[in-house]
C-alpha cells in the first residue's frame, strides 16, 4: 500500500509548533496574521523558521530604526552644543563601521544556517508539480513506482517530508504556498526542487510568485495537509479511476463537445494531455486553479466564460453549449469525486 | 568676466580684448527664435533634461495611480489584465529608465560645472546629444501606453514571457529599442560627467579637496561605464532572439533564460545604487550647509561611497535567490548583499555626526533630508532582511518587496531629490521656493508614502505575489489595499502641491540673494547670472581656498568648498 509506506515514513513525534512568544502582542499589534496564504501562520517546518527569523530581525530592526531616528533628530534639532570632531569621527566609527559588521555578522550566520534544514534533499514523498499558463500539473510519484496524475492541488500528509520537483511547460512560474515554505521557480529547461513539511494539518492557499502573463493573478493552487491516515486513504481513492456518476448526458456533452482533446478522465475515453487531468475534479477544494469554489454553477460559468474569468488561458470558452447541457456538463464533472 | 588689473593700457589692446569679449559672449549666448532648442549649454540642457525627466515622473506616478485605483477593493474590474500588465511595467521602466537615473544625469548637467567654477561641461554637444536621446527614448516608450502597445512584461522582461513571439507584441521591441536611446544617453553622460570632474576643475582644487558632489559623480558614471553594457549586451541579445529568432535564451535550442537574468541584474542592482548614490551626494551638500560646518569624516565617506559602488557589483544574484542557485552562492550573495549596508551605515552616520557636530539650522531641505532618512533607513533595514536569503524565499515577488524597494527607493533618492531641488532652485531660477507649500508638501508626502507602504509589507507577509491584477477578499488582503490605495492618493496630492510650487509664478520678494543658502561651495558664488561661468573666486589660489571662514559680504566669500580641506586637514592630523 503505497499510501500507508507514505505513513510509516513520516516521523513517529512530531515537532510541536513553536510559536515565539512575542508574537502574540505584535500579532495583535498588526491585526492579527490570519489568513490561508499568509507566512505569519506557519503550517509547516520551514516557514515557521522563517517566521521566527522574521520577528527576531523585525523587533532588531524596530530598535535600530528608533535609535538612529532618535539620534538624527536630536543632532539636529534638539541638542544644545555641538559635539567635538572627535566624538563625531567616534560616532562613525562606532555606528557606522563596528556596529553594522557586529550585527550583520551575527544575522548572517544565524539566517545563513537556517539552509540546510530548509533545502534537504530526502522526502518521503514525491510530487511533481509543472507549471503551465495558468495552472499546476501534479503528479504523485508514490514509492512503489506508481504515477498518480493529479492538477491544482497539492495533498500531503502531515509530518512527512515532501520533496516537490518543479518544472514548466512554458514560461517562468515560481512554486509558492506561503504557510509551508518558501517559494521556487519553475525554469525552462531546468528542474528545480522545493522541500515541505508540512506539519498542522489544515486547507492552505500557494500561488504563483513570479509573473507568468495575462492571467498571472489567477494561478493559485489548493494545499491539504491531511492526518497521515487521511492521506493515505485519499491517494488510493485519486489512483482508480473515475467513479462514473450517474449524470450520463453530462458525459456525452463532455465528449461530443471535444473537451477529451485536452482533459484526461480516467475510466473513460478521455485522455488529453493538454489541459489539467479532470478525474476526481468533484473531489477538488477549488477550481480553476484556486480561483472560483467547487460547485457545479462555478464549473458551468468556468466553461462559458473561460476567456472572462481566466484571461489567456489556452482553454476556450463554450458560450454555444446549450444551458441544459451545461447544467449537465457540470453536474457529471462536479460529481467526479 | 575679465578682471580689470588685467587690463592693459593701450586702447588698442583694450578694443581687442573688448572684441574678443564680445565674441565670447556671442558664443556663449542662449540662441534665440526657434534657435532655442538648438541650445547645448549646461544651463539649458540642464532645465531641460531635469523637466523632461521630472514630467516622465509625474505620467509615470499616474500609471501608479491607475494601478493602486484596481486594487483598492478584491476583484476589481477597473482596468483590464492586459493593460494593469503594462501599467505597472511601464510604472516600473519609467520610473527607473527614465527618471531615476536621468534626473541625476539633469542635475549633474545643471550644477557640476558652476560647482567646479567651470564654464561648462567639457563636451556640451554630447550633453545635448544624450539630452535629445533621452527624449525620443522616453517618448517612445511611454507614449506606446496610448497606442495599447507598451511592454507589459514587468519592467525586468524575463523570457520566455516575453520573448515568445505568442505571449509578447510590439510592447516588447519598444522596450529594447526605446530604452536603448536611453542607455546611449546615460553612457554619454557618464563620459562627460567623469571627464568634467578629472579635467575641469579649477587650479588648486585637487581631487582630495573636491566637493563630495563631485567625488559622487565620479562614482556613479564610473558605475554607469560598466553597469550599461551588461543590459546592452542582453539587450542586443534579446532582440537578436526577438527578430531573427536567435535562440539565446530558448533551452530547447541551447540557450538559458537564466542568462538573462544574470545580464539585467549584473546591470540592475549597481543600478539601485546609480540611483542612490546622487542623493546621497545631494545630501552631502545640504547636511554641511545647514549644520554650518565642513563635512565631518570626509575621507571615510568618500572611502564608503566608493565602497558602495565596489560592491554593488557583488551583489547581484540576490535577485535571483528563488531559481535554485546551489547553497554556497546563496551564502556568497547573501553576504555580499549585507555588507553593502556597512558603507552604506557609514554615509547615514557621517551626516549624523556632521549635524551633531555643527550648529544646526532646520529648514525645508533638512526637512526632506530628515524624511529621506526616516524611510530610507527602514527600507535599509528591511533590505538587510531580504538579504538573508531563507527570509527572501518567503518574501520575493511579493508585496513585501513592494513596499522595500519603495521604501529605498522614495527615501534613498525621491525625498533626498527634493530636498536637492528646495536648495539649488534659487541657484537656477533665481527664486526662493515657498517654505509654507514645501512643509505642506512634505507632510503630505511623507504621511502619504508611509500610508501607503507602510501596509504593504504586511500584504506582502500575508501571501499576495505581486504583479497581480486582483486578489480575492478572503485572504485578509483587502483593507489592506485599501488604506495603501489611500496614502497613494494623499501622496500623490503633495506632489500636486510641490509642483504648484516649482512651476507658479514668483513674487519679487521671493528673489533669491546670492548665495541665500550661505553655502561654501563655488557654483552659490559663480559669477553674473547674465553670464554663465567663471568668476573670480574660482580662480583663486589654493591657499585662499580655506574653509571656515564665514562669507562677510556679497560676492567675496572666502570659505570656498564646504567639504574641502578643513575636515582633511583636521582629520590628517588627528590620525
Amino acid at each position: 500500500m503505497a499510501g500507508a509506506t507514505v505513513a510509516t515514513n513520516r516521523r513517529e513525534a512530531r515537532r510541536p509548533r513553536r510559536i515565539p512568544a512575542r508574537a502574540p502582542c505584535l500579532a495583535v499589534l498588526l491585526g492579527g496574521c490570519s489568513g490561508m496564504q499568509s507566512m505569519l501562520d506557519p503550517a509547516g517546518i520551514a516557514a515557521t523558521r522563517i517566521a521566527d527569523l522574521f520577528w527576531v530581525m523585525l523587533i532588531g530592526a524596530a530598535v535600530i530604526w528608533c535609535l538612529v531616528i532618535s539620534l538624527a533628530v536630536y543632532a539636529s534639532r534638539l541638542k544644545k552644543t555641538p559635539v567635538s570632531e572627535r566624538t563625531a569621527l567616534r560616532l562613525i566609527i562606532g555606528a557606522g563601521v563596528v556596529f553594522p559588521t557586529v550585527v550583520l555578522t551575527a544575522l548572517l550566520v544565524y539566517g545563513l544556517r537556517l539552509m540546510p534544514e530548509l533545502r534537504t534533499s530526502d522526502g518521503d514523498l514525491t510530487i511533481a508539480v509543472t507549471g503551465e499558463q495558468f495552472w499546476w500539473r501534479v503528479e504523485y510519484r508514490l514509492p512503489d513506482g506508481r504515477v498518480v496524475p493529479s492538477a491544482n492541488e497539492l495533498r500531503m500528509p502531515a509530518g512527512a517530508t515532501v520533496e516537490v520537483v518543479l518544472g514548466t511547460a512554458d514560461v517562468i512560474h515560481s512554486f509558492w504556498i506561503p504557510a509551508l515554505a518558501g517559494k521556487t521557480d519553475m525554469i525552462p529547461g531546468r528542474t528545480t526542487r522545493q522541500m515541505l513539511k508540512p506539519e498542522r494539518p489544515g486547507i492552505y492557499r500557494g500561488a504563483c510568485a513570479e509573473f507568468c502573463g495575462s492571467s498571472h493573478s489567477l494561478m493559485a493552487m489548493t494545499a491539504v495537509v491531511m492526518e497521515p491516515e487521511a492521506f493515505a486513504a485519499w491517494i488510493e481513492r485519486e489512483a482508480a479511476d473515475a467513479v462514473p456518476s450517474g449524470n450520463a448526458r453530462g458525459r456525452e456533452v463532455f465528449m461530443a463537445s471535444g473537451c477529451s482533446a485536452c482533459h484526461t478522465v480516467r475510466g473513460t475515453e478521455a485522455a488529453g494531455r493538454i489541459g489539467p487531468d479532470l478525474t476526481h475534479l468533484g473531489g477538488r477544494e477549488s477550481l480553476g486553479a484556486g480561483i472560483l469554489p467547487n460547485q457545479p454553477d462555478a464549473i458551468a460559468r468556468f466553461v462559458a466564460e473561460t476567456d472572462r474569468i481566466k484571461p489567456g488561458a489556452r482553454m476556450p470558452a463554450f458560450p454555444m453549449l446549450p444551458e441544459d447541457d451545461l447544467a449537465a456538463l457540470a453536474a457529471w464533472l462536479g460529481g467526479l469525486e | 568676466m575679465t578682471n580689470p588689473s588685467d587690463m592693459p593700457d593701450d586702447p588698442r589692446d583694450r578694443a581687442r580684448m573688448d572684441a574678443e569679449a564680445d565674441r565670447l559672449r556671442k558664443a556663449w549666448e542662449t540662441p534665440r527664435g526657434w534657435r532655442y532648442w538648438s541650445a547645448v549649454n549646461n544651463t539649458e540642457i540642464g532645465v531641460w533634461y531635469t523637466v523632461t525627466a521630472f514630467v516622465f515622473f509625474l505620467f509615470a506616478g499616474v500609471l501608479a495611480l491607475l494601478v493602486r485605483t484596481q486594487l483598492a477593493v478584491p476583484d476589481n474590474d477597473f482596468v483590464s489584465a492586459g493593460l494593469y500588465n503594462q501599467l505597472f511595467t511601464l510604472h516600473g521602466t519609467m520610473m527607473m529608465f527614465l527618471f531615476a537615473v536621468p534626473i541625476f544625469e539633469a542635475v549633474a548637467i545643471l550644477i557640476l560645472p558652476q560647482m567646479l567654477g567651470a564654464r561648462d561641461l567639457p563636451f556640451p554637444r554630447l550633453s545635448a546629444f544624450g539630452y535629445w536621446c533621452f527624449l525620443i527614448g522616453g517618448v517612445f516608450v511611454g507614449g506606446s501606453i496610448f497606442f495599447n502597445a507598451a511592454p507589459d512584461g514587468g519592467w525586468f522582461m524575463y523570457p520566455p514571457l516575453t520573448t515568445d513571439p505568442e505571449l509578447s507584441g510590439i510592447g516588447a521591441d519598444i522596450w529594447m529599442l526605446g530604452l536603448s536611446f536611453i542607455e546611449v544617453a546615460s553612457i554619454a553622460a557618464a563620459v562627460e560627467l567623469i571627464v568634467g570632474v578629472l579635467k575641469c576643475r579649477p587650479p588648486g582644487m585637487r581631487i582630495n579637496l573636491m566637493p563630495l558632489y563631485c567625488w559622487y559623480m565620479l562614482i556613479v558614471a564610473g558605475m554607469i561605464l560598466f553597469a550599461f553594457p551588461p543590459l546592452i549586451a542582453g539587450d542586443i541579445l534579446f532582440e537578436m532572439e526577438r527578430l531573427l529568432d536567435w535562440p539565446f535564451f530558448d533551452p530547447a535550442r541551447g540557450g538559458d533564460p537564466i542568462l538573462w537574468q544574470h545580464l539585467f541584474w549584473i546591470f540592475g542592482h549597481p543600478e539601485v545604487y546609480i540611483v542612490f548614490l546622487p542623493a546621497i551626494a545631494l545630501l552631502a551638500m545640504i547636511v554641511p550647509t545647514f549644520a554650518q560646518r565642513p563635512i565631518v569624516g570626509y575621507g571615510w565617506i568618500v572611502l564608503a561611497a566608493v565602497g558602495t559602488g565596489f560592491l554593488s557589483f557583488g551583489l547581484w544574484a540576490h535577485h535571483m535567490f528563488t531559481t535554485g542557485l546551489p547553497a554556497i552562492s546563496l551564502g556568497f550573495f547573501s553576504a555580499a548583499s549585507e555588507a553593502v549596508a556597512i558603507p552604506t551605515g557609514v554615509q547615514i552616520f557621517v551626516f549624523i555626526a556632521t549635524l551633531l557636530a555643527g550648529r544646526v539650522i532646520f529648514s525645508v531641505p533638512m526637512l526632506y533630508a530628515t524624511g529621506a532618512l526616516a524611510i530610507f533607513v527602514f527600507g535599509g533595514l528591511t533590505g538587510v532582511m531580504v538579504a538573508i536569503a531563507p527570509f527572501d524565499w518567503q518574501v520575493h515577488d511579493s508585496h513585501f518587496v513592494v513596499a522595500h524597494l519603495h521604501y529605498t527607493l522614495i527615501g534613498g533618492m525621491f525625498f533626498p531629490l527634493i530636498a536637492g531641488l528646495y536648495y539649488f532652485y534659487p541657484f537656477v531660477r533665481g527664486y526662493m521656493l515657498s517654505a509654507r507649500l514645501g512643509k505642506w508638501a512634505f507632510w503630505l508626502m511623507f504621511s502619504g508614502f508611509n500610508i501607503a507602504f507602510l501596509p504593504m509589507h504586511f500584504t506582502g507577509l500575508r501571501g499576495m505575489p505581486r504583479r497581480v491584477f486582483t486578489y480575492p477578499d478572503n485572504l485578509g488582503w483587502d483593507w489592506l489595499n485599501l488604506v495603501s490605495t489611500i496614502g497613494a492618493y494623499i501622496m500623490a496630492a503633495g506632489v500636486l502641491v510641490l509642483c504648484f510650487d516649482i512651476f507658479r509664478p514668483k513674487k519679487a520678494h521671493e528673489r533669491a540673494g546670492r548665495n541665500p543658502w550661505n553655502a561654501g561651495t563655488l557654483e552659490w558664488v559663480a559669477g553674473d547670472p547674465e553670464e554663465p561661468g567663471a568668476s573670480a573666486p574660482c580662480r583663486r589660489s589654493p591657499a585662499a581656498i580655506r574653509c571656515g571662514t564665514r562669507r562677510t559680504s556679497s560676492g567675496t566669500s572666502t570659505r570656498a568648498a564646504t567639504s574641502c580641506p578643513m575636515p582633511r586637514r583636521a582629520s590628517a592630523r588627528r590620525w
